[in-house]
Protein backbone atom coordinates (compact mmCIF):
# COMPACT_ATOMS: atom_id res chain seq x y z
CA UNK A 1 0.00 0.00 0.00
CA UNK A 2 1.47 3.03 -0.87
CA UNK A 3 0.13 5.85 1.94
CA UNK A 4 -2.00 8.82 0.55
CA UNK A 5 0.18 12.25 0.83
CA UNK A 6 -1.36 15.64 1.83
CA UNK A 7 -0.73 18.82 0.79
CA UNK A 8 0.63 20.91 3.71
CA UNK A 9 1.80 24.55 3.75
CA UNK A 10 3.23 24.98 6.88
CA UNK A 11 4.05 29.01 8.16
CA UNK A 12 7.43 28.45 10.22
CA UNK A 13 9.55 31.72 11.57
CA UNK A 14 7.47 34.04 9.04
CA UNK A 15 7.89 31.95 5.90
CA UNK A 16 5.40 29.65 3.99
CA UNK A 17 7.01 26.09 3.21
CA UNK A 18 4.64 23.38 0.83
CA UNK A 19 5.39 20.47 1.68
CA UNK A 20 3.85 16.62 1.11
CA UNK A 21 3.38 14.61 4.33
CA UNK A 22 1.26 11.29 5.24
CA UNK A 23 -0.97 12.27 7.62
CA UNK A 24 1.11 10.32 10.63
CA UNK A 25 4.01 12.94 10.48
CA UNK A 26 4.48 14.18 13.46
CA UNK A 27 4.80 18.06 13.81
CA UNK A 28 8.09 17.54 14.97
CA UNK A 29 9.53 14.91 12.03
CA UNK A 30 8.37 17.45 9.99
CA UNK A 31 10.51 20.39 10.81
CA UNK A 32 13.49 18.33 11.15
CA UNK A 33 13.43 16.18 7.63
CA UNK A 34 10.92 17.92 5.62
CA UNK A 35 12.01 21.58 6.24
CA UNK A 36 15.47 20.36 7.56
CA UNK A 37 14.85 22.99 10.94
CA UNK A 38 17.20 20.74 13.07
CA UNK A 39 16.94 23.06 16.10
CA UNK A 40 13.96 21.03 17.03
CA UNK A 41 15.25 17.81 19.01
CA UNK A 42 13.23 14.52 19.53
CA UNK A 43 13.38 13.28 22.83
CA UNK A 44 10.93 11.32 24.91
CA UNK A 45 8.03 11.64 21.42
CA UNK A 46 5.85 11.31 23.78
CA UNK A 47 5.01 14.94 25.69
CA UNK A 48 7.07 14.31 28.46
CA UNK A 49 10.64 16.22 27.69
CA UNK A 50 9.93 18.98 26.42
CA UNK A 51 12.73 18.91 23.69
CA UNK A 52 10.57 19.47 20.69
CA UNK A 53 8.78 22.00 21.91
CA UNK A 54 7.61 24.72 19.64
CA UNK A 55 5.69 27.94 19.60
CA UNK A 56 2.12 27.63 17.83
CA UNK A 57 0.47 31.09 17.20
CA UNK A 58 2.82 32.40 20.45
CA UNK A 59 1.98 29.54 22.72
CA UNK A 60 4.51 26.95 23.53
CA UNK A 61 3.45 23.28 22.43
CA UNK A 62 4.94 19.94 21.89
CA UNK A 63 5.30 19.30 18.28
CA UNK A 64 5.95 15.21 19.02
CA UNK A 65 2.01 15.64 19.78
CA UNK A 66 0.81 17.46 16.71
CA UNK A 67 0.52 16.36 13.52
CA UNK A 68 1.25 18.22 10.31
CA UNK A 69 -1.35 18.07 8.72
CA UNK A 70 -2.96 19.54 11.67
CA UNK A 71 -1.05 22.73 11.94
CA UNK A 72 -2.00 24.21 8.74
CA UNK A 73 -3.45 27.52 10.24
CA UNK A 74 -0.89 28.31 12.61
CA UNK A 75 2.04 30.33 12.79
CA UNK A 76 4.96 28.45 14.01
CA UNK A 77 8.20 29.83 15.24
CA UNK A 78 11.15 27.16 16.31
CA UNK A 79 14.62 27.43 17.84
CA UNK A 80 15.69 28.94 14.47
CA UNK A 81 13.20 32.18 14.29
CA UNK A 82 14.37 33.44 18.38
CA UNK A 83 17.70 35.08 16.80
CA UNK A 84 17.37 38.67 15.89
CA UNK A 85 17.11 39.82 12.36
CA UNK A 86 20.45 40.95 12.08
CA UNK A 87 21.41 37.01 13.09
CA UNK A 88 22.66 37.79 16.77
CA UNK A 89 21.89 35.84 19.72
CA UNK A 90 17.92 36.63 21.44
CA UNK A 91 18.14 37.48 24.70
CA UNK A 92 17.09 34.31 26.13
CA UNK A 93 19.73 32.97 23.90
CA UNK A 94 22.24 35.45 25.38
CA UNK A 95 21.10 34.79 28.74
CA UNK A 96 21.70 31.04 28.47
CA UNK A 97 25.44 31.73 26.95
CA UNK A 98 25.86 33.67 29.68
CA UNK A 99 24.73 31.98 33.15
CA UNK A 100 26.48 28.52 31.27
CA UNK A 101 22.26 27.32 30.85
CA UNK A 102 23.02 24.51 28.30
CA UNK A 103 26.01 21.91 28.63
CA UNK A 104 24.95 18.96 25.88
CA UNK A 105 22.32 21.83 24.44
CA UNK A 106 19.74 18.50 23.64
CA UNK A 107 17.22 20.12 25.81
CA UNK A 108 17.91 23.76 25.13
CA UNK A 109 15.65 24.51 22.27
CA UNK A 110 12.59 23.46 24.24
CA UNK A 111 13.77 25.76 26.86
CA UNK A 112 14.33 28.67 24.71
CA UNK A 113 11.31 28.72 23.31
CA UNK A 114 9.10 28.13 26.40
CA UNK A 115 11.02 30.74 28.01
CA UNK A 116 10.55 33.42 25.40
CA UNK A 117 6.80 32.73 25.33
CA UNK A 118 6.80 32.68 29.51
CA UNK A 119 8.41 36.24 29.48
CA UNK A 120 6.22 37.34 27.24
CA UNK A 121 3.23 36.51 29.32
CA UNK A 122 5.51 37.66 32.38
CA UNK A 123 8.13 39.95 31.57
CA UNK A 124 8.99 40.65 35.38
CA UNK A 125 8.61 36.56 36.76
CA UNK A 126 9.66 36.12 40.46
CA UNK A 127 12.41 33.41 41.40
CA UNK A 128 9.29 30.85 41.80
CA UNK A 129 7.57 31.90 38.95
CA UNK A 130 10.66 31.51 36.58
CA UNK A 131 11.25 27.65 38.47
CA UNK A 132 7.37 27.18 37.40
CA UNK A 133 7.86 28.77 33.56
CA UNK A 134 10.20 25.63 32.73
CA UNK A 135 8.50 23.03 35.31
CA UNK A 136 7.60 20.58 32.11
CA UNK A 137 10.87 20.38 30.99
CA UNK A 138 13.51 18.10 31.36
CA UNK A 139 17.94 18.56 31.37
CA UNK A 140 19.77 15.77 32.03
CA UNK A 141 22.97 17.02 32.35
CA UNK A 142 23.33 21.26 32.92
CA UNK A 143 21.10 20.93 36.03
CA UNK A 144 18.53 23.27 36.42
CA UNK A 145 20.00 26.10 38.70
CA UNK A 146 21.94 27.81 36.00
CA UNK A 147 18.69 27.37 33.98
CA UNK A 148 17.01 29.33 36.44
CA UNK A 149 19.45 31.92 36.55
CA UNK A 150 19.18 32.43 32.62
CA UNK A 151 15.25 32.95 32.80
CA UNK A 152 16.07 35.70 35.34
CA UNK A 153 18.93 36.78 33.29
CA UNK A 154 16.93 36.82 30.16
CA UNK A 155 14.08 38.96 31.79
CA UNK A 156 16.74 41.43 32.71
CA UNK A 157 18.14 41.57 29.49
CA UNK A 158 15.05 42.48 27.76
CA UNK A 159 14.36 44.75 30.12
CA UNK A 160 17.57 46.60 29.31
CA UNK A 161 16.18 46.22 26.24
CA UNK A 162 13.21 48.22 26.72
CA UNK A 163 14.13 50.80 29.08
CA UNK A 164 17.01 51.49 25.91
CA UNK A 165 14.43 51.56 23.33
CA UNK A 166 12.27 54.14 25.54
CA UNK A 167 15.05 56.38 26.08
CA UNK B 1 7.69 5.40 17.68
CA UNK B 2 5.38 6.58 14.99
CA UNK B 3 1.70 6.27 14.32
CA UNK B 4 0.96 3.56 12.24
CA UNK B 5 -1.08 4.82 8.76
CA UNK B 6 -4.65 6.23 9.04
CA UNK B 7 -6.46 7.85 7.16
CA UNK B 8 -7.20 11.82 7.99
CA UNK B 9 -10.30 13.70 7.73
CA UNK B 10 -10.13 17.34 8.98
CA UNK B 11 -13.83 18.76 8.71
CA UNK B 12 -15.04 21.97 8.36
CA UNK B 13 -18.36 21.21 9.84
CA UNK B 14 -19.68 19.13 12.55
CA UNK B 15 -22.28 17.64 9.94
CA UNK B 16 -19.65 16.51 8.00
CA UNK B 17 -17.55 15.24 10.83
CA UNK B 18 -20.22 13.38 12.05
CA UNK B 19 -20.58 11.58 8.98
CA UNK B 20 -17.38 10.67 8.79
CA UNK B 21 -17.34 9.18 11.90
CA UNK B 22 -20.21 7.23 11.30
CA UNK B 23 -18.67 5.95 8.25
CA UNK B 24 -15.61 3.76 9.80
CA UNK B 25 -16.28 1.83 12.33
CA UNK B 26 -12.64 2.39 13.46
CA UNK B 27 -12.37 6.02 13.22
CA UNK B 28 -11.00 8.28 16.45
CA UNK B 29 -11.91 11.38 17.18
CA UNK B 30 -8.31 13.97 17.47
CA UNK B 31 -9.06 16.85 19.69
CA UNK B 32 -5.93 18.13 21.31
CA UNK B 33 -3.60 14.99 21.15
CA UNK B 34 -2.04 14.94 24.69
CA UNK B 35 -3.30 11.85 25.34
CA UNK B 36 -4.13 10.44 21.67
CA UNK B 37 -1.15 10.86 19.95
CA UNK B 38 1.66 9.09 22.46
CA UNK B 39 -1.00 6.23 22.25
CA UNK B 40 -0.79 6.54 18.37
CA UNK B 41 3.09 7.01 18.55
CA UNK B 42 3.56 4.01 21.25
CA UNK B 43 1.47 2.02 19.27
CA UNK B 44 -1.18 1.35 21.70
CA UNK B 45 -4.03 2.51 19.71
CA UNK B 46 -3.60 2.46 15.57
CA UNK B 47 -7.20 3.54 14.53
CA UNK B 48 -8.08 3.47 10.88
CA UNK B 49 -9.15 7.29 10.35
CA UNK B 50 -8.54 10.01 12.30
CA UNK B 51 -11.19 12.63 12.33
CA UNK B 52 -9.25 15.83 13.73
CA UNK B 53 -12.38 18.26 14.93
CA UNK B 54 -9.88 21.54 15.27
CA UNK B 55 -11.34 22.81 12.44
CA UNK B 56 -14.99 23.07 13.41
CA UNK B 57 -16.18 26.38 14.40
CA UNK B 58 -17.59 27.46 17.57
CA UNK B 59 -16.29 24.39 19.68
CA UNK B 60 -14.17 26.76 21.59
CA UNK B 61 -16.48 29.08 23.59
CA UNK B 62 -16.84 29.03 27.10
CA UNK B 63 -20.10 30.05 28.46
CA UNK B 64 -21.01 31.49 32.00
CA UNK B 65 -23.55 32.53 33.44
CA UNK B 66 -25.68 31.58 37.15
CA UNK B 67 -26.81 27.99 36.26
CA UNK B 68 -23.06 27.04 35.83
CA UNK B 69 -19.98 26.94 33.22
CA UNK B 70 -20.12 25.35 29.60
CA UNK B 71 -16.93 24.50 28.10
CA UNK B 72 -16.74 23.79 24.53
CA UNK B 73 -15.17 20.65 22.90
CA UNK B 74 -11.81 22.98 21.61
CA UNK B 75 -11.55 24.98 24.81
CA UNK B 76 -8.10 24.67 25.49
CA UNK B 77 -7.18 23.32 29.52
CA UNK B 78 -5.53 26.96 29.76
CA UNK B 79 -8.23 28.98 28.39
CA UNK B 80 -10.48 27.42 31.03
CA UNK B 81 -7.94 27.80 33.56
CA UNK B 82 -7.43 31.47 32.80
CA UNK B 83 -11.14 32.10 33.02
CA UNK B 84 -12.25 34.59 35.78
CA UNK B 85 -15.26 34.02 35.48
CA UNK B 86 -14.80 29.92 35.34
CA UNK B 87 -13.28 30.25 39.02
CA UNK B 88 -16.05 32.53 40.36
CA UNK B 89 -19.05 30.37 39.51
CA UNK B 90 -17.20 26.77 39.70
CA UNK B 91 -13.91 26.82 41.76
CA UNK B 92 -13.72 23.28 41.63
CA UNK B 93 -12.86 23.40 37.92
CA UNK B 94 -10.53 25.94 38.04
CA UNK B 95 -8.40 24.31 41.29
CA UNK B 96 -8.16 20.86 39.64
CA UNK B 97 -6.69 22.47 36.38
CA UNK B 98 -4.04 24.18 37.70
CA UNK B 99 -3.01 20.43 38.69
CA UNK B 100 -3.38 19.20 35.29
CA UNK B 101 0.25 18.69 33.34
CA UNK B 102 2.19 21.86 32.51
CA UNK B 103 1.80 24.89 30.91
CA UNK B 104 2.38 23.68 27.54
CA UNK B 105 0.63 20.69 27.56
CA UNK B 106 -2.72 22.80 29.03
CA UNK B 107 -1.46 24.77 25.64
CA UNK B 108 -3.10 22.13 23.25
CA UNK B 109 -5.34 19.42 25.78
CA UNK B 110 -8.82 20.07 26.08
CA UNK B 111 -10.61 19.79 28.96
CA UNK B 112 -13.78 18.03 26.81
CA UNK B 113 -11.01 15.54 25.69
CA UNK B 114 -10.01 15.27 29.40
CA UNK B 115 -13.08 14.26 30.28
CA UNK B 116 -13.97 11.91 27.68
CA UNK B 117 -10.73 10.19 27.75
CA UNK B 118 -11.79 8.88 31.07
CA UNK B 119 -8.23 8.24 32.93
CA UNK B 120 -8.85 8.11 36.31
CA UNK B 121 -5.52 9.44 36.88
CA UNK B 122 -6.62 12.29 35.26
CA UNK B 123 -8.47 15.15 37.46
CA UNK B 124 -11.61 16.62 35.39
CA UNK B 125 -13.35 13.25 35.09
CA UNK B 126 -13.39 13.22 38.63
CA UNK B 127 -14.55 16.75 39.17
CA UNK B 128 -17.51 16.64 36.45
CA UNK B 129 -18.44 13.10 38.65
CA UNK B 130 -17.93 15.06 41.97
CA UNK B 131 -20.01 18.58 41.03
CA UNK B 132 -22.91 16.21 38.80
CA UNK B 133 -21.95 17.79 35.42
CA UNK B 134 -23.33 16.20 32.04
CA UNK B 135 -21.56 16.06 28.63
CA UNK B 136 -23.47 17.20 25.53
CA UNK B 137 -22.74 14.47 22.83
CA UNK B 138 -23.84 14.92 18.86
CA UNK B 139 -24.64 11.77 16.29
CA UNK B 140 -25.38 11.92 12.55
CA UNK B 141 -28.48 10.14 14.99
CA UNK B 142 -29.14 13.87 17.02
CA UNK B 143 -27.97 14.93 20.54
CA UNK B 144 -27.83 13.89 23.83
CA UNK B 145 -26.89 14.78 27.20
CA UNK B 146 -24.95 12.25 29.55
CA UNK B 147 -25.36 12.71 33.59
CA UNK B 148 -21.72 12.15 34.66
CA UNK B 149 -23.27 8.98 36.75
CA UNK B 150 -23.85 7.39 33.06
CA UNK B 151 -20.52 8.72 31.12
CA UNK B 152 -17.49 6.27 33.14
CA UNK B 153 -18.27 3.16 32.76
CA UNK B 154 -14.82 1.11 33.31
CA UNK B 155 -11.39 2.38 32.72
CA UNK B 156 -10.89 4.61 30.03
CA UNK B 157 -14.11 3.87 29.01
CA UNK B 158 -17.40 6.35 28.44
CA UNK B 159 -20.93 4.95 27.27
CA UNK B 160 -20.39 7.63 24.07
CA UNK B 161 -21.02 5.50 20.97
CA UNK B 162 -17.75 5.39 18.56
CA UNK B 163 -19.44 8.14 15.97
CA UNK B 164 -20.89 10.49 18.89
CA UNK B 165 -18.46 13.29 19.25
CA UNK B 166 -18.44 15.37 22.46
CA UNK B 167 -19.89 18.84 22.02
CA UNK B 168 -19.41 20.19 25.34
CA UNK B 169 -18.86 19.84 28.76
CA UNK B 170 -21.41 21.48 31.62
CA UNK B 171 -20.33 21.94 35.38
CA UNK B 172 -23.53 23.14 37.53
CA UNK B 173 -22.48 26.40 39.93
CA UNK B 174 -21.17 25.98 42.86
CA UNK B 175 -24.41 26.04 45.56
CA UNK B 176 -24.42 29.99 48.19
CA UNK B 177 -22.90 29.26 50.56
CA UNK B 178 -20.53 25.75 49.64
CA UNK B 179 -17.35 25.01 49.50
CA UNK B 180 -14.68 23.23 47.22
CA UNK B 181 -11.33 21.99 47.82
CA UNK B 182 -8.86 20.46 45.34
CA UNK B 183 -5.59 18.43 46.84
CA UNK B 184 -2.81 15.98 45.18
CA UNK B 185 0.24 14.44 45.98
CA UNK B 186 2.73 14.00 42.74
CA UNK B 187 5.74 13.05 42.35
CA UNK B 188 6.83 16.36 40.72
CA UNK B 189 4.37 19.43 39.72
CA UNK B 190 2.50 18.43 36.46
CA UNK B 191 2.64 14.76 36.57
CA UNK B 192 -0.22 12.36 37.19
CA UNK B 193 -1.21 12.30 40.59
CA UNK B 194 0.35 9.62 43.14
CA UNK B 195 -3.26 10.32 45.01
CA UNK B 196 -5.51 13.16 44.55
CA UNK B 197 -8.74 14.30 45.95
CA UNK B 198 -11.48 17.25 45.31
CA UNK B 199 -14.34 17.86 48.10
CA UNK B 200 -17.43 19.78 47.92
CA UNK B 201 -18.76 20.54 51.27
CA UNK B 202 -22.43 21.71 51.25
CA UNK B 203 -24.29 21.99 54.70
CA UNK B 204 -24.10 18.66 55.88
CA UNK B 205 -23.15 17.15 52.81
CA UNK B 206 -19.53 15.83 52.42
CA UNK B 207 -18.53 14.24 49.37
CA UNK B 208 -14.74 14.02 48.26
CA UNK B 209 -13.70 12.60 45.08
CA UNK B 210 -10.53 10.55 44.22
CA UNK B 211 -7.64 10.92 41.69
CA UNK B 212 -5.49 8.00 40.86
CA UNK B 213 -7.31 5.70 43.22
CA UNK B 214 -9.77 3.50 41.59
CA UNK B 215 -9.51 2.41 38.13
CA UNK B 216 -12.55 4.79 37.04
CA UNK B 217 -13.76 8.15 38.56
CA UNK B 218 -14.41 7.65 42.55
CA UNK B 219 -16.59 9.91 44.40
CA UNK B 220 -17.44 8.92 47.89
CA UNK B 221 -20.48 10.33 50.44
CA UNK B 222 -18.43 11.03 53.69
CA UNK B 223 -21.07 12.80 55.34
CA UNK B 224 -22.00 12.81 58.92
CA UNK B 225 -18.60 11.55 58.97
CA UNK B 226 -16.66 13.11 62.57
CA UNK B 227 -12.96 14.88 61.16
CA UNK B 228 -10.41 12.85 62.39
CA UNK B 229 -12.12 9.96 60.73
CA UNK B 230 -12.62 10.85 57.23
CA UNK B 231 -9.55 8.90 55.96
CA UNK B 232 -10.63 5.38 57.58
CA UNK B 233 -14.16 6.36 56.19
CA UNK B 234 -12.80 6.87 52.79
CA UNK B 235 -10.81 3.81 52.93
CA UNK B 236 -14.03 1.49 53.49
CA UNK B 237 -15.34 2.36 50.07
CA UNK B 238 -11.80 2.62 48.07
CA UNK B 239 -9.71 -0.47 47.09
CA UNK B 240 -6.09 1.50 46.80
CA UNK B 241 -4.11 -0.73 44.15
CA UNK B 242 0.08 -1.42 43.88
CA UNK B 243 1.08 0.25 40.41
CA UNK B 244 4.82 1.16 39.75
CA UNK B 245 4.33 4.43 40.74
CA UNK B 246 3.04 3.47 44.08
CA UNK B 247 2.06 0.43 46.58
CA UNK B 248 -1.32 0.30 47.54
CA UNK B 249 -0.22 0.81 51.99
CA UNK B 250 1.21 3.90 50.84
CA UNK B 251 -1.65 4.82 48.62
CA UNK B 252 -4.00 4.16 51.55
CA UNK B 253 -1.80 6.62 53.28
CA UNK B 254 -2.31 9.06 51.08
CA UNK B 255 -5.59 8.93 50.84
CA UNK B 256 -5.99 9.30 54.99
CA UNK B 257 -4.16 12.01 54.85
CA UNK B 258 -5.81 13.16 51.60
CA UNK B 259 -9.30 13.21 52.41
CA UNK B 260 -8.81 15.14 55.69
CA UNK B 261 -6.81 17.72 54.52
CA UNK B 262 -9.43 18.72 51.52
CA UNK B 263 -12.43 18.22 53.12
CA UNK B 264 -10.67 20.66 56.32
CA UNK B 265 -10.15 23.02 53.16
CA UNK B 266 -13.46 23.14 51.68
CA UNK B 267 -15.00 23.41 55.11
CA UNK B 268 -12.60 26.50 55.30
CA UNK B 269 -13.69 27.58 51.84
CA UNK B 270 -17.35 27.56 53.18
CA UNK B 271 -17.20 29.94 56.28
CA UNK B 272 -15.09 32.09 54.71
CA UNK B 273 -17.56 32.84 52.11
CA UNK B 274 -20.05 32.50 54.91
CA UNK B 275 -18.69 35.29 56.80
CA UNK B 276 -16.88 37.54 54.81
CA UNK B 277 -14.14 39.91 56.28
C1 LIG C 1 3.28 14.92 29.58
C2 LIG C 1 1.79 14.90 29.82
C3 LIG C 1 1.30 15.04 31.12
C4 LIG C 1 -0.06 15.02 31.35
N1 LIG C 1 -0.49 15.16 32.64
C5 LIG C 1 -1.80 15.15 32.89
C6 LIG C 1 -2.29 15.29 34.23
O1 LIG C 1 -1.53 15.44 35.19
N2 LIG C 1 -3.64 15.25 34.42
C7 LIG C 1 -4.51 15.10 33.37
O2 LIG C 1 -5.71 15.08 33.59
N3 LIG C 1 -4.10 14.98 32.10
C8 LIG C 1 -2.76 15.01 31.84
N4 LIG C 1 -2.35 14.87 30.54
C9 LIG C 1 -3.36 14.65 29.45
C10 LIG C 1 -3.99 15.95 28.96
O3 LIG C 1 -4.80 16.52 29.97
C11 LIG C 1 -4.86 15.77 27.70
O4 LIG C 1 -5.06 17.04 27.21
C12 LIG C 1 -6.23 15.16 27.89
O5 LIG C 1 -6.17 13.94 28.55
C13 LIG C 1 -6.90 14.82 26.55
O6 LIG C 1 -7.34 15.94 25.88
P1 LIG C 1 -6.98 16.14 24.35
O7 LIG C 1 -7.77 17.29 23.88
O8 LIG C 1 -5.51 16.26 24.21
O9 LIG C 1 -7.57 14.81 23.68
P2 LIG C 1 -7.00 13.82 22.58
O10 LIG C 1 -5.66 13.32 22.97
O11 LIG C 1 -7.15 14.44 21.25
O12 LIG C 1 -8.09 12.65 22.72
C14 LIG C 1 -8.12 11.78 23.83
C15 LIG C 1 -9.22 10.73 23.60
O13 LIG C 1 -10.52 11.33 23.70
C16 LIG C 1 -11.20 11.27 22.44
N5 LIG C 1 -11.81 12.59 22.26
C17 LIG C 1 -11.21 13.80 22.46
N6 LIG C 1 -12.07 14.80 22.28
C18 LIG C 1 -13.26 14.23 21.97
C19 LIG C 1 -14.56 14.75 21.69
N7 LIG C 1 -14.81 16.05 21.71
N8 LIG C 1 -15.56 13.86 21.41
C20 LIG C 1 -15.32 12.53 21.40
N9 LIG C 1 -14.13 11.98 21.66
C21 LIG C 1 -13.10 12.82 21.94
C22 LIG C 1 -10.16 10.91 21.41
O14 LIG C 1 -10.73 10.18 20.34
C23 LIG C 1 -9.19 10.09 22.22
O15 LIG C 1 -9.64 8.78 22.34
C24 LIG C 1 -0.97 14.88 30.26
C25 LIG C 1 -0.49 14.76 28.96
C26 LIG C 1 0.88 14.76 28.73
C27 LIG C 1 1.38 14.60 27.33
S1 LIG D 1 10.13 14.87 22.28
FE1 LIG D 1 8.30 15.97 22.47
S2 LIG D 1 8.16 16.15 24.60
FE2 LIG D 1 9.87 14.84 24.42
S1 LIG E 1 21.96 20.53 28.39
FE1 LIG E 1 22.14 18.38 28.20
S2 LIG E 1 20.09 17.75 28.60
FE2 LIG E 1 20.02 19.81 29.07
Amino acid sequence: MTEELHDVRLTVNGVAHDVQVPARRLLSDALRHDLALTGTHVGCEHGVCGACTVLVDGRPMRSCLMFAVSAVDAEITTVEGLTEPDGSLGPVQQAFAECHGLQCGFCTPGFLTTITAGLRENPRPTHDECRDMIAGNLCRCTGYQNIVKAVERAAAIQQAASVEERA
Amino acid sequence: MKPAPFDYRRPGSLPEALEALAGEPNAKVLAGGQSLVPLLSMRLAAPAMLVDINGLPGLADITVDASGVRIGALARHADVLASADVRRVQPLVSEALAHVAHATIRNRGTTVGSIVHADAAAEMPVVLSLVGGSVEVASVRGTRTIAADDLYVGPLETSLAHDEIATSAFFPALAPGAGVAFEEIARRHGDYALCGGGAVVDGDSVRVGYVSVADVPTVVDLSGVPLGELGEAALAHLEPADDIHATAAYRAQLVRVLTERVVRAAMAATSSKENPA
